[in-house]
């Protein structure tokens, strides 16, 4: 497909057909891919802006010393890895992603089934219910799940003990502490999952499931040969997605345990911010946070390549 | 035969521009600080947004009184520290080099903004003169080698006493707080108070965790954990890291310290291993509590929401140890970026709202929340008129023999601030009394993450 404005005429010997600077400038501004290119350039200045250069300057301030006067090369990084305390916060987000992640996609794959499979008239008040969680800024519907896990007026432990049941302690004990951040982080994020495989489902071609019933196919056959490989790619798209938001996650934490007790909640965000804004010490903040970036990177090349690989077995 | 005109006197030449501008700079050099701030025009303030609901408008009166008298305009932005926000804010404009001119930093954010803050000798230098010695606290926050960087706030300006139950304490424990401590220091009895020991408050609180009326000591990573655990480590004479960068917690201070907390925090209820800064308040505030370490943040609350309760509180000195008696510290400053374009004028106004007269307005609008940095201001009348009971908050500032204290000292401010922020030392107390690690693999942690405190 032509992308720009034919110019093309006939050159005859001894005129001069140079266009002037105004048609050129007018048949500049006619090509389509210059129209696009000016309509994204908003766009393109916000993320140069916003994403960017934060980007880079992270980079370059991770670089420096504590007092950000000298040049110290990658000793950030050594000294992190040196440190039994960062060492535990790489263990704990790997944890706390993957298994957020795992049953974000799990639960949102249920989910997105039963819908699925409701009559038509009745799926649009489930879809809206479902997607409560993700609609609702985070950061408040974090400090509502806090109160519900509140160390002294627990609306849970009120509830459990009105049964005969103790308390649960769902923010000071350390294991529970992860399990009721990884809990919220999947209340949230699993309507993700959901509306993205609701889609995915509806574009499978019932012509495949009829001929698997004609086969003689029962319903996990049709899932697993049919319906799971038809949305491996949507999977594949949302689980890195997923992951990257949740390695980066930082309300969820900071609101309900600030990475306490003892350290064992912290995430990498967590962890940068007490480093970087409570402690002061900006560049290793910055190093922190940018460890996620080759964790995240590597896991991208993989699961995008699938993808591709996938994509052009279907092509 | 036409005269000249005033205006053609003053005709600007070349010679008389250098000459004007050779002087006024010559005068900018020479003379420390010059009332000028009629050439200001206007000034703008970040400020710690007030717990306590109405103080930020004393704040707003005084400043709109020194604008009013100096021909000066002033925007004050009162910005919370729930999230940390003001300590965001300070951050982005000390990296954007731009912003307030004034802005208020809490406990160790003058040290990290240092090199974009500007001396403030001259200023703290006059306060001194005026009202005496200043808290060893702030010097050691501020003066950074040998320079005043930031003026010690009234506003927001705290330190983390006892704030116990009258009652219980009377009832389970067999003692009178009122009468050890009562609202006048003249009548402190030193026999009493020597009595009030750590070893005094431990049994207190086993017989208050028996009668179902806990004490409620935070041992999160906040700063009212860290606060009354430092003091405590100073009173039984625990240094983390020492003023030559020495790591000394491997002692035998340390070890006398944690296994004394193992048996307080056993009497303590075991959710204060999540509380937020917010926990203890509620704590005392539920009514299910015997005592915390606190300002009287919690008790003004209990008056509006839980009054039977907040009628029963007091403030009294802390525990004394081995090592005598320590009350946690948390000065608040205020800061005047090097970026400002109104130096003159803010140190001006820095001055205006340092002097008594307005801190005693500051210190009455907080209810006695507010705690200057001069021990000659103690005797302000708020702290003894303030009830219900009358005398609440008399016992808040410190008296006696109560000497002020910051976790992290006397280490190099540079390392204080990664230990105080890091919870290093309550951290430490949560592994040995929580998670129950042995004492020598606790001691052994903590060498570490001090180590790492002291990276250049």
């Amino acid at each position: 497909m032509a992308d720009t404005v034919q110019t093309w005429s006939p050159q005859l010997p001894g005129v001069a057909l140079r266009p002037s600077a105004r048609q050129n400038l007018r048949l500049f501004l006619q090509r389509r891919s210059t129209i696009a290119v000016l309509m994204c350039l908003p766009l393109i200045l916000i993320i140069a802006c916003l994403v960017i250069y934060p980007a880079f300057y992270s980079i370059y301030l991770s670089m420096l010393n504590k007092t950000q006067t000298r040049f110290i090369g990658l000793g950030n990084f050594r000294f992190l890895l040196s440190r039994d305390v960062f060492l535990m916060v790489v263990e704990q987000t790997a944890i706390f992603a993957l298994t957020a992640v795992f049953f974000k996609a799990l639960i949102g794959l249920i989910t997105a089934h039963l819908i699925n499979n409701l009559p038509a008239s009745g799926q649009r008040k489930w879809r809206g219910m479902m997607l409560v969680p993700w609609v609702i800024p985070l950061a408040l519907s974090s400090l509502g799940w806090w109160w519900l896990f509140d160390p002294i007026h627990s609306a849970f432990n009120y509830i459990l003990q009105s049964f005969g049941y103790d308390e649960v302690p769902w923010l000071s004990s350390p294991y529970w502490a992860r399990f009721s951040v990884i809990l919220v982080n999947v209340w949230y994020g699993a309507p993700f999952f959901l509306i993205m495989y609701l889609a995915a489902l509806k574009s499978v071609p019932d012509q495949l499931y009829e001929a698997a019933a004609i086969d003689g196919a029962n319903a996990w056959q049709k899932f697993v040969h049919i319906t799971l490989p038809m949305m491996r790619n949507i999977i594949s798209i949302t689980v890195l997605f997923s992951l990257i938001v949740t390695f980066a996650n930082f309300d969820i934490v900071q609101i309900m345990t600030a990475g306490g007790p003892r350290n064992m909640t912290h995430v990498f965000a967590t962890y940068a911010f007490m480093l970087g804004i409570r402690s002061g010490d900006l560049p290793l903040g910055a190093a922190t946070s940018l460890f996620m970036f080759p964790i995240l990177a590597i896991a991208a090349i993989f699961i995008l390549r699938g993808v591709r690989r996938r994509g052009r077995e279907i092509g | 035969m036409t005269q000249s005109s005033p205006l053609s006197q003053s005709r600007p030449t070349r010679r008389n521009l250098l000459k004007s501008a050779a002087l006024g700079s010559a005068a900018a050099f020479a003379a420390p600080y010059v009332k000028d701030s009629y050439a200001a025009g206007s000034l703008s303030l970040g400020v710690w947004d007030h717990w306590v609901p109405g103080a930020n408008n004393t704040l707003t009166k005084l400043c709109n009184e020194w604008g009013a008298k100096n021909n000066c305009e002033v925007k004050i932005d009162y910005i919370t520290s729930q999230g940390e926000k003001d300590k965001l804010t300070a951050a982005a404009e000390a990296q954007a080099g731009t912003g307030h001119d004034i802005m208020s930093h809490r406990d160790w954010n003058i040290r990290i903004h240092q090199t974009v803050l500007e001396p403030l000798d001259d200023v703290v230098g006059g306060l001194i003169k005026q009202y005496g010695p200043i808290s060893p606290v702030a010097e050691y926050l501020a003066k950074i080698k040998g320079t005043w960087s930031g003026v010690p706030t009234t506003v927001g300006s705290q330190v983390k006493p006892c704030q116990s139950r009258l009652d219980l304490y009377q009832q389970y424990a067999g003692l009178d707080l009122r009468d050890m401590f009562p609202a006048d220091v003249s009548k402190y009895d030193k026999a009493k108070i020597d009595t009030w020991s750590w070893d005094t408050y431990l049994d207190a609180a086993q017989k208050l965790h028996k009668a179902g009326f806990p004490v409620g000591l935070p041992m999160g990573q906040s700063s009212d954990a860290v606060d009354w655990v430092g003091a405590l480590f100073n009173s039984f004479g625990v240094v983390m890291v020492d003023a030559k960068d020495n790591i000394k917690i491997n002692s035998d201070e340390a070890r006398t310290a944690l296994e004394y907390l193992k048996k307080l925090m056993a009497v303590n209820p075991p959710e204060v291993y999540a509380w937020d800064d917010a926990g203890n308040n509620r704590w005392i505030i539920s009514g299910k509590g015997s005592g915390i370490m606190n300002p009287p943040s919690s008790w003004a609350v209990a008056i509006r929401d839980n009054k039977p309760v907040g009628e029963q509180l007091w403030h009294h000195p802390m525990p004394r140890g081995p090592k005598g008696r320590f009350v946690g510290q948390l000065p608040q400053f205020y800061g005047l970026w090097s970026f400002s374009k109104n130096k003159s004028a803010a140190k001006d106004l820095l001055t205006y709202i340092s002097q008594k007269d307005a801190v005693a307005q500051l210190v009455a609008a907080s209810s006695g929340y507010d705690l200057p940095s001069f021990t000659s201001m103690y005797d302000i009348t708020t702290w003894q008129t303030v009830a219900p009971p009358a005398g609440v908050v008399y016992s808040y500032p410190p008296r006696g023999d109560e000497q002020t204290s910051i976790t992290g000292a006397p280490a190099r401010s540079e390392v204080g601030a990664q230990i105080y922020n890091q919870a290093i030392n309550t951290v430490m107390v949560s592994k040995f009394t929580q998670g129950n690690e042995k004492l020598d693999d606790v001691i052994k942690w903590a060498e570490n993450e001090l180590e790492g405190t002291l990276r250049a």
